[in-house]
């Protein structure tokens, strides 16, 4: 017999075309958009926090986003724009991860179905991300139009006055869990989607992650409760003095530009 | 060829049916254990029949005494040889090669074949693979959903224009990735990542865990002579590897241990520097 034969066989698929590459586009932006949300999450907790150094060490950082020591004037377009930008790699974001949500009620069900009988953390805690990433469509909305637009209250007593007097502090109580926790949870999926930090077995390396990111969420959750709770107090003391900007010691007037 | 019985009957009731010794299964004997040892083991299974328009969904629960090193082939084949006949379920290899018994044990997918009633509860539920059409009781037509996905991705090696001569030796290979093809080769098809991916059960058109490992094995093999653009319209797509979340059920549940977590990765990765 003879034992030559044409396997079957597909052309080659060429150049791909231009609307076939935007998946893998979209897929990368999601992660990009994702892990710049998530690490400017994390350094905006510590610059927050800083009132827990006292109030002039948190005026300083306020001032230092103004601009206030290069100018020597507050240039309060300077947050703005800054906000802006995390504005828009928000909705970048939001709109992205918006095609991994269950599409109606049926896959909704299903996945709750799925992850009740599965009892496996990584599936839970993916349902926990969209619920969390489903709150922050409001409530980081809020938070960014007022930080884009009210800049110039930026600061210890205008900040204490936003929590206290103009009864943010609900909001940005559910605000810390849910970006804690979708943030914490975004951070350590991107890792393994992409395979970081992964040498030898896959398991032990998502077990390490798994562990870090606990930790992390733990501490950032910890050190929001406690600047929330300092904005508080300030809030209450400076409450019959609402409006009246911070002045350090050795400033002897407003920022204002 | 795996064997599947006839259908259940379409009682809707919750039956509870027992058998206090155990006998030699047909395929597969359990060995006997001391008295003071044995536990008596409840199996909750789902029961169904969709070829049967009276046929209601509904779970029978069957009590067995466990014997030592009893895995759910052997209890299953126990309760069909004494307590009913008509529970349909699949098996072939009993030693986790066929990668047919695959079922939902305690809410997870896993085979039953490798699977010891000792490491379970006296409290056993077991419903057919979700995803696969149903075929019977436990029993799913996964062999259907893999051909689909096969012919789909052409999981095949494609020597694009290429006449193979099969009188001539096959060109050396590097045994180390001799040793990585086969590693992703061992795959069973046993469907177990699908009914754990949670992206699967929600999206049907999703390749899975199987289908995408498929492609990270013939991206691997020199004899396959496929590029990453080609690899790429076959799962560049939320279909295929974009529409993975990373929920790594299949990682976890896979019976043979396959890297599906870091195989996933990888192919992510090729395949956006393939799509930028």
């Amino acid at each position: 017999m003879h034992a030559t034969k044409s396997l079957p066989v597909t052309g080659p698929a060429g150049p791909l075309a231009p609307l076939r590459r935007w998946p893998a586009r979209l897929d990368l932006l999601q992660s990009a958009t994702g892990l710049a949300l998530g690490l400017f999450m994390w350094v905006h907790m510590f610059f927050v926090a800083s009132i827990l150094l006292g109030k002039d060490a948190m005026w300083t950082v306020a001032r230092m986003f103004e601009g206030y020591f290069v100018f020597g004037t507050a240039q309060y377009w300077l947050v703005s724009l800054l906000v802006a930008t995390v504005a828009l790699l928000f909705v970048v974001h939001a709109a992205l991860a918006l095609r991994k949500f269950p599409a109606n009620y049926r896959q909704y069900r299903t996945y709750r179905d799925h992850l009740k009988q599965m009892r496996h953390e990584d599936t839970t805690l993916w349902y926990w991300q969209v619920v969390t990433g489903f709150a922050l469509f409001f409530l980081a909305s809020v938070h960014l139009y007022i930080m884009m637009t009210r800049p110039d209250t930026i600061g210890p007593y205008g900040s204490a006055d936003r929590v206290w007097s103009d009864t943010m502090w609900p909001l940005y109580l559910v605000l810390l869990f849910a970006v804690e926790f979708h943030g914490g949870v975004g951070l350590y999926r991107v890792a393994l989607k992409w395979g970081w930090f992964e040498k030898g077995d896959p398991l032990a390396t998502r077990r390490k992650l798994r562990r870090f990111k606990w930790a992390l969420t733990a501490f950032f959750l910890v050190l929001g409760l406690a600047t929330l709770a300092a904005y508080m107090k300030i809030g209450i003391e400076h409450a019959p003095y609402y409006g009246q900007p911070y002045v350090p010691a050795g400033v002897a007037t407003e920022v204002s530009p | 060829m795996s064997e599947t019985l006839a259908p259940p009957p379409t009682s809707g009731s919750t039956a509870v049916r027992a058998v206090g010794s155990l006998a030699p299964a047909a395929a597969q004997a359990a060995m006997p254990v001391p008295d003071a040892k044995r536990r008596m083991l409840h199996f909750h299974i789902l029961r169904h029949d969709p070829q049967d328009p009276a046929s209601i969904p509904h779970v029978d629960v069957f009590e067995l005494e466990e014997a030592l090193g009893m895995t759910l082939f052997i209890a299953l084949n126990e309760i069909r040889e004494k307590l009913d006949p008509t529970l349909a379920f699949d098996f072939v290899c009993r030693a986790g090669i066929c990668g047919s018994c695959g079922m939902v044990i305690n809410g997870r997918p896993d085979l039953a074949c490798r699977t010891l009633t000792q490491d379970l509860p006296e409290n056993i539920t077991l419903a057919p693979l979700p995803t696969f059409e149903l075929i019977a009781d436990l029993s799913v037509n996964t062999g259907k959903w893999m051909r689909g996905m096969s012919e789909r991705l052409e999981t095949w090696v494609h020597s694009l224009g290429e006449q193979v001569d099969l009188r001539k030796l096959e060109e050396r290979m590097d045994p180390d990735l001799a040793d990585k093809i086969y590693e992703l080769d061992r795959c069973i098809e046993c469907g177990c990542c699908v009914a754990a991916c949670g992206t699967a059960r929600m999206r049907e058109d999703f390749v899975g865990a199987v289908g995408l490992n498929k492609i990270a094995r013939f991206a691997l093999d020199p004899r396959d002579h496929r590029t990453d653009q080609d690899f790429y319209e076959l799962v560049g797509n939320d279909d295929g590897v974009f529409g993975c979340m990373t929920l790594l059920g299949c990682h976890d549940v896979c019976p043979k241990q396959l890297p599906l977590q870091t195989q996933i990765a990888f192919l992510r990765r090729k395949m956006v520097k393939a799509g930028l």
